[in-house]
């Protein structure tokens, strides 16, 4: 008897369509793009500051263009979901000994939510919107 | 008992005869509490005995019976028919794998991997056997028996998309199963299998798509042993550059 295995070709480009999985996965890590485009955004801002008044006030006036403002609420969704799908996997990651067994992974997620939180809070509370 | 009439799309390849995998179907009256092996069985044994698969222990212990079913990674004997709606099952090899003939897909390069990550007790001092056992309390053992778990039935590797599209990657159960001696109390090979961990095709070549995790039947979760393995190895570089007085 002759072996010959047969070799079955995945395909290179398209193997995430082949299932719910995988473009779900596809998904968490498409957002980045739009988590790098916002920090472009700002750091051209902190360029423009360095730039003096004028430029600095002609960055914020682009801001407030529609154009400008919906791109960040989309960024804004897509950085949510971004950090969602992460907290939610967080648990996997950090295995942390109690008792008999392991902090449970509610417990974990749920303090990652409480951190977002703070710091968001705090955060506007130093820009003066709350 | 009640039967159901279902189509078997099964795929089929003999290596010395065919240039390329085809589809066979076989109608399998099929009983209610049947589970996928069960059909598979039933083909063999009535109605095509050219049929080859691997199963040993019908009971999911023995981790040869994983499959393709309906285009997911599958251990057929824990896979109960009742589950599967409609009149029509596809049944194919283990994907990412070379399928030897029909069901039987080839393990030899997941057997490496296996022993290239020194999957067995290193104590830091060996003892002859008078002295005894290796002694470890339930605390200790709890913190890596879950990996203990893995039956090696290949379900994760054929979910996961890394290990398709660069076969050079330990994949997940090797790598859970270094992260289960890596943690156990009475081991202290860890720095040697990080030769194998830390590199690119170790622990780096996973993205988390957490497949694996997903599929696995025994809870094993690759995927978690996989982050945690990266932490600690990101902890290590951090520690040697950042300090390097400790280095040994
Ligand atoms: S980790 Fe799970 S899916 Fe992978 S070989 Fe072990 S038991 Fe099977
Ligand atoms: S036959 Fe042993 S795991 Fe399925």
């Amino acid at each position: 008897m002759s072996r010959n295995p047969y070799m079955r070709v995945v395909p290179k480009t398209t193997w995430y369509l082949r299932n719910g999985r995988y473009l779900r996965y596809m998904a968490r890590e498409v957002t980045c793009i739009f988590i790098g485009l916002y920090a472009i955004i700002l750091t051209m801002g902190l360029v423009r500051l360095a730039q003096g008044p004028d430029a600095w006030n002609r960055y914020i006036a682009g801001m407030a263009e529609p154009v400008a403002l919906v791109f960040h609420l989309v960024a804004l969704g897509f950085a949510c979901y971004h950090a969602m799908g992460w907290f939610n996997v967080t648990p996997k990651a950090m295995r942390i000994p109690k008792g008999d067994g392991f902090v449970p992974d509610k417990t974990i997620i749920g303090v990652h939510y409480g951190i977002w939180g703070g710091v968001s809070l705090v955060l506007l509370i130093l820009m003066g919107v709350l | 008992m009640s039967q159901r009439q279902i189509t078997f799309e099964v795929l089929r390849y003999n290596p010395e005869a065919d240039s390329a995998p085809w589809i066979q179907t076989y109608s399998v009256p099929c009983e209610e509490e049947w589970v996928i092996l069960d059909a598979i069985n039933y083909i063999k044994d009535h109605l095509d005995s050219t049929l080859s698969y691997r199963w040993s222990c019908h009971m999911a212990v023995c981790g040869s019976c994983g499959m393709t079913v309906n285009g997911e990674p599958t251990l057929s004997c824990k896979a109960f028919l009742r589950d599967y709606k409609g009149s029509k099952i596809r049944v194919e090899p283990l994907t990412h794998f070379p399928v030897e003939r029909d069901l039987v897909v080839v393990l030899d390069d997941f057997m490496e991997k296996l022993q290239s990550v020194k999957p067995y007790l290193m104590p830091k001092t060996e003892k002859p056997v008078e002295e005894g056992e290796y002694k470890q309390t339930p605390r200790q053992l709890k913190n890596y028996k879950q990996y203990t778990m893995c039956i090696n039935c290949m379900l994760c590797y054929a979910a996961c998309p890394q290990y398709a599209l660069n076969p050079e990657f330990i994949g997940p159960a090797a790598l859970a199963l270094t992260h289960r001696y890596n943690l156990d109390s009475r081991d202290a090979g860890r720095s040697e299998r990080q030769e194998v961990v830390a590199q690119h095709e170790g622990v780096w070549e996973c993205s988390f798509v957490g497949a694996c995790s997903e599929v696995c039947p025994k809870d094993v979760d690759p995927a978690g042993a996989i982050q945690q393995m990266k932490i600690a190895s990101t902890v290590d570089w951090h520690l040697e550059h950042l300090m390097p007085w400790r280095r040994k």
